[in-house]
């Protein structure tokens, strides 16, 4: 009984202190994420293989990105109850849209610190990463790596303005 | 070595092509790094000690990948694929694949 008690006040403990601290984090990260996107808007990143407009790519190289997140406590909660009822699993779709946003700023920020403009051919790639445990209750992560091909034109990169 | 994930290397001409070239390795995590990441499952976030043990990772795919095209002469991998697969629990399958060519 009292055992009872105990593991249940454990358990709402994780779950306010996934809610508190996890929703805190992620408004820090979404306001960091938005920062960092405006700065780095001049960055064009497409999936093209080539730059609409503009010719004379050289100099190529391959850039990349990547981050492994995590969810919550309480997002592991909230989603499980959703899955009973089934429709959209907000609390998933936030923690991925944070994971491939951060993964595409690494990228362009690999880019931008060598003076390249331009990421050409991008591909974004998701994945689970495996549970330490057999029973799905170990360490689950997703790893998003985003990467292309950073160039330079010989025109000016002016022709395209992003709006 | 020139890597793209272009078909066609920007402002070169491929002159001979060698074929598929690929680099892979398994990576188990560190038990120390999975502790971390367990208490990071409580609060949510990123997991900078898989990040770092991915990227590391990567790096040693494509290095793999770049040797094989270098032993077959080429001198570029255009198409640069990555793939990430969990082979088994606690470990992750780093794959890295391209076409091996040499371009002028």
């Amino acid at each position: 009984m009292i055992e009872g008690f105990i593991n249940l006040g454990f358990t709402l403990g994780l779950l306010s202190l996934g809610y508190f601290v996890g929703q805190t984090r992620e408004r820090r990260h979404y306001a960091n994420l938005r920062s960092r996107e405006a700065h780095l808007n001049h960055v064009m990143a497409v999936t093209l293989r080539e730059m609409p407009g503009l010719s004379g790519a050289h100099q190529p190289i391959l850039v990349t990105g990547a981050v492994c997140i995590s969810i919550d406590y309480f997002k592991r909660f909230a989603a499980g109850l959703r899955f009973l009822f089934g429709g959209r699993v907000a609390a998933y779709e936030t923690i991925i849209d944070r994971a491939r946003r951060e993964a595409i700023l690494r990228m362009k920020e690999v880019a931008y610190a060598q003076g390249y403009q331009a990421i050409i051919c991008v591909r974004v790639e998701t994945s689970r990463i495996a549970s330490s445990r057999n029973d799905g209750k170990g360490t689950a992560a997703m790893e998003v790596v985003a990467y292309g091909t950073a160039v330079r034109f010989t025109d000016a990169l002016s022709a395209p303005q992003s709006a | 070595m020139i890597l793209v994930s272009t078909e066609t290397v920007p402002g070169m001409d491929i002159t001979e092509v060698f074929g598929l070239v690929s680099g892979s390795t398994v990576r188990a995590k560190h038990i120390g790094r999975d502790i971390a990441a367990g208490f990071k499952n409580i609060v949510g976030g990123e997991l900078t000690g898989y990040t770092e043990l991915l990227g590391e990772s990567r790096k040693e795919a494509v290095s793999r990948m770049m040797s094989q095209a270098q032993s077959l002469g080429a001198n570029a991998v255009v198409n640069v694929r990555f793939a990430t697969s969990s082979v088994a629990a606690g470990a992750s399958e780093l794959f890295a694949y391209g076409t091996a060519v040499k371009v002028q």
